[in-house]
């Protein structure tokens, strides 16, 4: 989609990111040479779009007293970090509302699924079952999101996900679901043209973990590249020794690895598979990029490329600043998407509407700029301007490289 | 519909089992490798198994927290030491060494005490009461239970950030596959711990009590034997090698520091015990490298989702067909 | 041990259940149906006695975790078939749960190859039959084995069980099955009966099923097979000698229990409308084995009470609810350590007429026994 998607994003948003669509640009001319391309010349973050809508509005939200919207998603369970981030941005944008809109005080109710679908499905039924939450924003993964969509379709609440992209989601016949992001259709084939033409790769190694987000998005990957791809296998949620998958990448000796799953599973193996001198590049997806990651790779991270459709937060100076200051770190992966689908919810709750029917109507029709792109969705619940980042891990830290897709 | 059946079937019964053994083949030196450093923990702790086993009758299902309490104790004493995680410690090779070498110290105390501890709590009163073998093993389930989950409730369910002392590097080649400086130290360390264990149990007054009381408790004791202390030394040794066992562990997996990361190590050790011949010393050790290097085997040969599976079947097997193991279970003497 | 158990018995002491117990066997049998009857529609009124101190709300919606305990309480009798009655300690219990779930989801999911618009009933009788089999299939090897060898044995079948389910392409691993088929049904305005939601059709559904389990399994107890099991418990090697073929009965429990297991499996998957690999690991099976020891192995009431206890109070308590795992793992070794019997620990040694005899002979009924029913399962290991 690379093209288009860039012809698109031009056209929408172009008063605001003519910076970013130049460096992206820039950084699709420079083809690097050889495996571990290095690329000084970063792309710069965006702006924030001086027409985006915030949390905040005109300050004359009014509505009906004990109405909530729902973060739903991993709290303390699995990968947690991510979904932590997420729930920053959630908080701030709850904050920020409720402190400029007297006349509507909105609760937000935090669901913890532990990241796993079957959990989540329990869960889920408590959130549907609270009548006074209109709006959900979650589920961050895309197994779990899976496992509860059909529930929240029969229910009529509205669901915006700031963060799973497995494609198939928004094929199901779900008039609910949503989707802050671009999927995996577009970071899978973004990341693919990424590892062959920027990185030079002509042999990559695919692995994924047992999710249906792993599962889908190797899936992308190993289509987009065609017969680059030497070797496949697969890894299982939790595991934390990799000998056997280790083996058959060193005897492949591919230029490049893509590991598509999480991060808690990430780390030893991008641990495992350098130990023992293996020259290789290591790229993964969204899921991998947290800086639990870089911690626990101990290391490993070093020089790995991160795929994410999620656009770096350093350009949007005020909500970085109060993000650093509500939760004590910087924005991380899909900080700044939880923010802006909370935003449209909190949108429709201060035009005083009060049932779920009503406020899934709103964003069914939504159309307006956020911070990170442009929010109209189509019939499917999928955005039709979606950016797809490339980060990579330098000094220990999780910094942007280029915008691929 | 009933017509997909075949279908599925195909799909479920062909599909889902390949063997490969061009892989098995190519991946041979490689898995063995790889199978000695790892088995090289699994005995380590089978022996604890093997050691309480032998004198108590007793399936010590608790042991692996035992081991993951001293993993925890080297990572704590990673972090006292001014270790931070995410980079690799840039430390002189000396200071590293004298570090490792108290978080061993430290690793096997935590592990030590909690089997000591447990054996007070959970096991002595149910002795004093005389009470049936399968009451002993629901509470070492209890036992197992509750110190996860009490790891779980002091910390968080997710493993602690990494912390590495010694950056992996591949030191030389055997057989065309590379070992890696950790691979080398955790396998010689192993092994030496366990000769040290072997020659106490053999060599010396207190291992001949401990192998008296598996022989016979009754005479032991009536020979002068203090069955108690020799319960409580079997407990000591058993956890002491743990521990030592816990800090080989986390130098080459460093993110398995979390309060789970036990139990199924905890079985894998049990299976290579039972696989050696549960009570037998010298089993647990042979049984460790084995299990290490059939589990690898295993994985090249059927896939990398296969290797618990393949640890489970050897349990399940050896138990039903040679519930003796390979060396037949003798601390003392092949019981009857 | 005989001997010195009928002599206790003669202490002046009577235990609190003990009295229950005697009480409850001295009324006739009009009374005893004239208290049960009452019991009965009070359980199935449970859904509309939300309010304080009963009501789990807010955390919990109080009718689905009215059901979940319900679902427990069902496993806890099924599992008590193969503890408490026949003395096996199964650590695998779970992989049968997981066969009754998977079965429902690959007959009800349209993510299944398998998938058709099969009757709902007819996908619990499948459950059922298939968890049968698998008990008799992984039964009949393990059983000739005993005591913790047997326990060690069922884990690592149980484990295998999850495990093949996440390797085995067709069975989806993490991915799991979604949208399961629900029992049919409308109410008048024409909305489904079973929906994921509401939990009191769900349980009233469970509640009955567990009412048909208690009354097969009480006759299962009352006939040869149920005295077999006892003896089987009490000592396996005299069961042996007496002429009963210990063997068949041993798998015989092991499928009874497995039934329950996958019925309950079955139930579990319709309501929570998705089944994948994770819920069904040995830390589960260690739950479903605490609820059992606790409320008193061997006593159908007392596991039924167990149940209540592991299932309920977490979510009644939300501080237990963080604690549950640490608390019920501490409990197993409190209680094996003073009160091996569980809380109700009135297990039965003789039964119906027999009990009648011994009362008649000895002249007071037959005394509670103050232990563990693994008594002397565990004296020998298969070695």
């Amino acid at each position: 989609m690379s093209k288009n998607g860039r012809l698109r994003i031009l056209a929408v948003a172009a008063t605001a990111s003519l910076t970013l669509a130049g460096c992206a640009q820039g950084g699709n001319e420079e083809p690097a040479e050889g495996g571990a391309a290095t690329n000084d010349s970063a792309a710069a973050a965006p702006d924030a779009p001086t027409d985006a809508v915030l949390p905040a509005g005109d300050g004359t939200g009014e509505c009906e007293d004990g109405l909530s919207i729902a973060y739903i998603g991993t709290i303390a369970g699995q990968n947690a970090a991510l979904g932590v981030a997420i729930l920053n941005g959630v908080r701030l944008a709850v904050e920020e509302h409720n402190e400029a809109n007297a006349g509507c005080q909105v609760t937000l109710k935090e669901f913890d699924t532990e990241g796993s679908p079957d959990r989540a499905t329990g869960v889920v039924t408590q959130a549907i079952n609270d009548d006074s939450i209109l709006g959900v924003v979650g589920l961050p993964f895309s197994g779990e999101s899976d496992a509860a969509g059909q529930s929240f379709h029969e229910a009529g609440l509205v669901t915006i996900s700031p963060s799973a992209t497995d494609p198939a989601l928004s094929q199901n016949g779900w008039d609910t679901f949503f989707r802050g992001l671009g999927n995996d259709a577009q970071q899978g084939p973004a990341a693919a043209t990424f590892i062959g033409d920027d990185l030079g790769a002509e042999s990559v190694c695919v692995v994924n973990d047992d999710s249906s987000y792993g599962i889908g998005l190797a899936r992308e990957v190993r289509e987009a590249l065609g017969d680059a791809v030497v070797c496949t296998e697969e890894v299982k949620t939790n595991q934390r020794e990799f000998s056997a998958v280790v083996g058959t990448i060193e005897a492949a000796a591919p230029d490049a690895v893509f590991y598509a799953g999480y991060y808690t599973e990430a780390a030893p193996f991008a641990q495992q598979l350098f130990a023992r001198g293996l020259q290789t590049t290591l790229v993964a997806p969204d899921g991998v990029r947290d800086d639990q990651f870089v911690q626990n790779a101990v290391g490993a991270a070093e020089g790995v490329y991160l795929t994410c459709p999620c656009v770096p937060a350093d350009g949007f100076g005020d909500f970085f600043d109060a993000f650093t200051e509500l939760a004590g770190t910087e924005p991380s992966t899909y900080s700044a998407e939880g923010y802006d689908a909370t935003t449209i919810l909190l949108r429709a709750l201060d035009e005083g509407l009060s049932t779920r029917e009503e406020v899934l109507e709103f964003v069914r029709d939504y159309d307006a700029p956020g911070l990170t792109k442009h929010f109209k969705w189509d019939e499917d619940g999928e955005l039709t301007d979606t950016p797809v980042w490339v980060y990579r891990v330098e000094d220990g830290e999780i910094v942007r490289d280029r915008e691929i897709g | 519909m009933i017509g997909n059946l075949p279908t599925v079937l195909a799909q479920g019964g062909v599909d889902w089992i390949s063997f490969d053994i061009g892989r098995l083949v190519d991946q041979f030196w490689y898995n063995t490798v790889n199978g000695l450093a790892y088995g090289s923990i699994y005995s380590l702790v089978a022996v604890g198994y093997t050691l309480v086993y032998g004198v108590l009758k007793l399936i010590n299902f608790a042991h692996s927290e035992v081991f993951i309490v001293g993993a925890f104790g080297a990572y704590f004493t990673f972090q006292f030491l001014g270790y931070e995680s995410g980079g690799i410690a840039q430390a002189p090779l000396i200071e590293t060494i004298v570090n490792l070498v108290l978080a061993l110290a430290v690793a096997m105390i935590c592990s030590g005490l909690v089997a000591l501890t447990l054996e007070r709590v959970a096991y002595r009163p149910l002795r004093r009461k005389k009470a049936p073998r399968l009451v002993f093993l629901i509470t070492a389930v209890g036992a197992s239970f509750a110190i996860q989950q009490a790891i779980m409730l002091w910390r968080n369910p997710n493993p602690e950030l990494a912390i590495q002392l010694v950056a992996p590097q591949p030191l030389f080649e055997v057989f065309g596959v590379s070992v890696t400086n950790i691979q080398l130290t955790v396998f010689l360390a192993a092994l030496v711990l366990l000769l040290v264990a072997d020659s106490f149990i053999n060599r010396t007054r207190l291992g001949r009590g401990i192998r008296a009381v598996a022989q016979d408790p009754d005479t032991a004791t009536l020979m002068g034997v203090n069955k108690e202390r020799v319960i409580m030394l079997t407990f000591v040794i058993g956890g002491l090698l743990a521990g030592a066992a816990a800090l080989f562990y986390i130098m080459q997996i460093p993110q398995g520091v979390v309060y789970n990361g036990g139990f199924l190590l905890g079985i894998k050790a049990f299976t290579a015990a039972v696989l050696g011949g549960i009570g037998n010393l010298r089993g647990a050790l042979l049984g460790g490298f084995l299990l290490g290097v059939f589990e690898n085997y295993g994985q090249s040969l059927l896939g990398g989702q296969w290797r618990d599976v393949v640890a489970f079947v050897v349990l399940i097997v050896i138990l039903m067909f040679r519930p003796t193991g390979i060396l037949g279970e003798s601390l003392g003497k092949a019981r009857v | 041990m005989n001997a010195h158990h009928f002599r206790s018995g003669t202490a002046t002491k009577v235990p609190f259940g003990q009295r229950i117990r005697d009480w409850w066997n001295g009324l006739s049998r009009f009374h005893q149906w004239a208290i049960i009857i009452p019991v009965v529609v009070l359980v199935y009124l449970m859904p509309f006695l939300n309010f304080f101190p009963i009501t789990t709300e807010p955390g919990t919606d109080f009718e689905l975790a009215l059901f979940n305990t319900a679902r427990i309480v069902l496993i806890a009798i099924g599992l008590n078939v193969v503890v408490g009655q026949a003395g096996l300690l199964d650590l695998g219990y779970v992989g049968f749960f997981a066969i009754g779930a998977y079965v429902a989801a690959l007959m009800t999911s349209r993510d299944s190859a398998l998938y058709a618009e099969y009757p709902w009933l007819l996908v619990v009788v499948v459950g059922i039959a298939v968890t049968m089999v698998s008990g008799v299939i992984i039964g009949t090897p393990t059983l000739r084995l005993r005591g913790d060898y047997l326990a060690i044995v069922t884990l690592g079948f149980g484990e295998i069980v999850r495990l093949l389910a996440d390797n085995i392409p067709a069975l989806r691993g993490n991915v799991g099955f979604r949208n399961l088929e629900r029992p049919p049904g409308e109410w008048s305005d024409g909305t489904r009966i079973f929906t994921q939601g509401d939990g009191i059709p769900w349980y009233w559904l469970t509640v009955t099923a567990i009412i048909a389990v208690l009354i097969l399994v009480g006759n299962l107890e009352r006939s040869r097979v149920g005295r077999a099991w006892v003896a089987i418990r009490e000592d396996e090697d005299a069961a042996e000698i007496m002429g009963v073929p210990t063997f068949r009965f041993k798998v015989w429990a092991f499928v009874i229990g497995a039934a329950i297991g996958g019925l309950s499996g079955v139930l579990y998957a319709g309501q929570l409308g998705f089944v994948n690999n994770a819920r069904f690991d040995v830390v589960t099976s260690v739950l479903f084995l605490a609820a059992v020891i606790l409320g008193g192995s061997g006593n159908k009431v007392g596991v039924i009470l167990g149940a209540i206890v592991i299932a309920y109070t977490p979510e009644r308590f939300q501080v237990v609810s963080e604690y549950r795992y640490l608390i019920f793992g501490l409990a197993l070794i409190v209680l094996m350590i003073f009160r091996p019997q569980g809380l109700l620990g009135a297990r039965q040694r003789l039964l119906a007429r027999g009990r009648q005899a011994y009362k008649r002979l000895v002249g007071k009924p037959e005394p509670v026994s103050t232990e563990s029913p693994m008594k002397d399962a565990g004296k020998r290991t298969g070695v």
